[in-house]
């Protein structure tokens, strides 16, 4: 069952089109991943599911309200952790969280036993009553997350949960996603980082130059993108040298050279290790290594966006600051 | 009865966050206070500071109003808190009341310290204190929607500090508390009738000096149409500009 329905879903800012014509849905109780690389529409396209842009045309179906008439209801049942932690600095921890609950009309008893209940799961028991300002990166997005489900909802949106926090505290956030996507929350992520959405995201969209290019589950996405089988051998001498002699001993294989060092061989046919071992032994090369390689998410990603692996870490470490 | 819980809880907030903030202790409540006792001081009399009294009554609902909106909402707006609130489930109006009417309690608030400071110094007796009261309120919640309509066209704190000064300080002398309008060249009286302090000013004179030229209905009605138009205007803009 869809929970989230796109139909030509656009956006323009003038005569710039920032979103055009998307569709796509989202299942009830799925973790729903929207990739893209900067200036894509991700964004834009978040703002206009959660209320905060008007789309120029096209339907939001959520959870069979409309999204754009009806936004004022749907955001009953929403929650959303924008990309930036923009909770009240003078406010504690703990004041922030009962401040978000009662604006969704949580009564006071409740509001403030799961504002408790919240800083005891994400770790900041101890911090509750410090001012927001007082709190770390880490700190500050968690709380954010926090405030994005004190009052339970259905879905909820996060954007770039991840970026610009310590390591531990993007683990802790990785793993409270998991716990409430089984929970039954539906969650809608957009993320720089390909490995969150490996490993968090059940179904990725991909979207380039505001067109959803592609929706996918994350296992298919591999099927498919292992059209090819690669093999990466690590030896004591270049392998520049060996390419025109491997191409007229081995049919149908293309090389890569990755080091002075190592070459990738890339064939459509089943890679068989042997006669390779055989061939580098006959030449007097000795191979250190020999390893399969299967896409990542990064390379499907690279595929489909045709964004420059370079440019992609370029862009992760631009959010970083 | 969710919606009143959410009203109240964004103006106990701001109310509990902003009254102390560098900006509103500056131009909300010392420059009236300081404004308040410079009057007094040079007045000679008694007369002269009951008749001051609701030139600086009106001064400081306007710029006490005016600071504390330049803060609620701009400065949330530049830390995207102020995101938070736009897509919490309700209303923009209702929202937006929520906003002003921390500003405008603490416009009324502003507007009886100069009466505290004059009932020491001067005889209020046979003041009409329940039109002038209503005339408080009156020019609270104008001045309140003036300075919305002046924080949601900028972006940051010293904008609308600055930008509520280019209509805070004209008001001040063209709306006929400190000149009387009859007194101010021709060509610059319709400008003074433009003026929505003019109407509020009018109310408290009427009310502390039965010396106001205009019916108070009239300026009630004034200050009505000017509270609409300005709420209007401003959450047409916040629609346009920040629900782009």
């Amino acid at each position: 069952m869809n929970i989230i329905e796109v139909k030509n879903l656009s956006k323009n800012f003038g005569n710039f089109k920032a979103v055009k014509k998307i569709g796509f849905s989202v299942e009830k109780g799925e973790v729903f991943g929207f990739l893209g690389p900067n200036g894509a529409g991700k964004t834009t396209t978040i703002n206009m599911l959660t209320g905060l842009a008007n789309p120029t045309s096209g339907k939001i179906t959520i959870a069979g309200q409309d999204g754009i008439k009806d936004i004022k209801k749907v955001q009953q049942i929403i929650g959303i952790v924008p990309d930036e932690s923009n909770l009240y600095d003078d406010m504690s921890g703990f004041e922030n969280l009962v401040f978000c609950a009662s604006l969704y009309g949580i009564e006071k008893t409740v509001r403030e036993k799961r504002a408790k209940e919240l800083l005891k799961q994400f770790t900041l028991d101890s911090a509750g009553n410090r001012p927001f300002r007082a709190y770390s990166k880490g700190m500050k997005r968690k709380l954010t997350i926090a405030a994005g489900i004190i009052h339970e909802p259905e879905i909820l949106f996060l954007d770039e949960p991840t970026t610009g926090i310590d390591v531990e505290s993007a683990r802790q956030i990785r793993k409270m996603i998991k716990e409430l996507n089984e929970k039954g929350t539906t969650i809608f992520l957009t993320t720089h980082y390909i490995e969150d959405a490996e490993r968090l995201c059940h179904r990725i969209g991909f979207i380039v130059e505001g067109r959803v290019v592609k929706v996918s589950k994350v296992n298919d996405l591999m099927v498919e993108a292992q059209q090819e089988n690669t093999v990466e051998f690590a030896m004591d001498k270049s392998g520049s040298s060996l390419e025109k002699l491997l191409l007229s001993n081995f049919s149908g294989i293309t090389i890569k050279n990755m080091t002075d060092h190592s070459i990738r061989i890339s064939s459509a046919a089943e890679i068989e290790l042997m006669p390779f071992m055989r061939f580098f032994d006959d030449n007097g090369i000795k191979v250190s290594e020999a390893k399969v390689i299967r896409p990542s998410l990064e390379d499907i990603f690279v595929k489909i966006t045709g964004i420059g692996i370079d440019k992609l870490r370029k862009e992760k470490e631009g959010k970083k600051k | 009865m969710k919606k009143l819980l959410a009203f109240f809880s964004i103006l106990m907030k701001d109310m509990k966050n902003y009254y102390l903030k560098p900006p509103n202790i500056s131009w909300g409540i010392i420059f009236p206070v300081s404004w308040t006792l410079m009057f007094f001081i040079r007045s000679s009399s008694d007369v002269d500071i009951r008749g001051i009294l609701p030139g600086v009554m009106a001064l400081s609902v306007l710029f006490g109003t005016t600071s504390m909106l330049a803060v609620t909402i701009t400065f949330e707006r530049k830390s995207r808190s102020f995101e938070r609130l736009l897509l919490a489930p309700i209303s923009l109006n209702l929202l937006m009341l929520a906003k002003t009417t921390g500003a405008i309690v603490f416009g009324i608030i502003n507007a009886f310290i100069p009466v505290v400071f004059a009932s020491f110094l001067a005889n209020l007796s046979g003041v009409n204190w329940i039109s002038a009261i209503i005339g408080v309120v009156f020019i609270a919640v104008t001045s309140t929607f003036l300075g919305l309509f002046i924080a949601v066209s900028v972006s940051e704190v010293f904008e609308a500090q600055t930008f509520s000064n280019f209509f805070r300080f004209p008001m001040m002398f063209l709306c006929g508390l400190f000149i009387p309008i009859e007194d101010l060249p021709v060509i610059v009286r319709p400008l003074s009738y433009m003026l929505p302090l003019t109407y509020g000013a009018d109310i408290l004179k009427s009310s502390i000096n039965y010396n106001g030229s205009i019916q108070m209905w009239v300026s009630l009605l004034v200050l009505l149409g000017y509270s609409l138009g300005l709420f209007l205007i401003s959450t047409h803009n916040i629609r346009k500009r920040w629900i782009y």
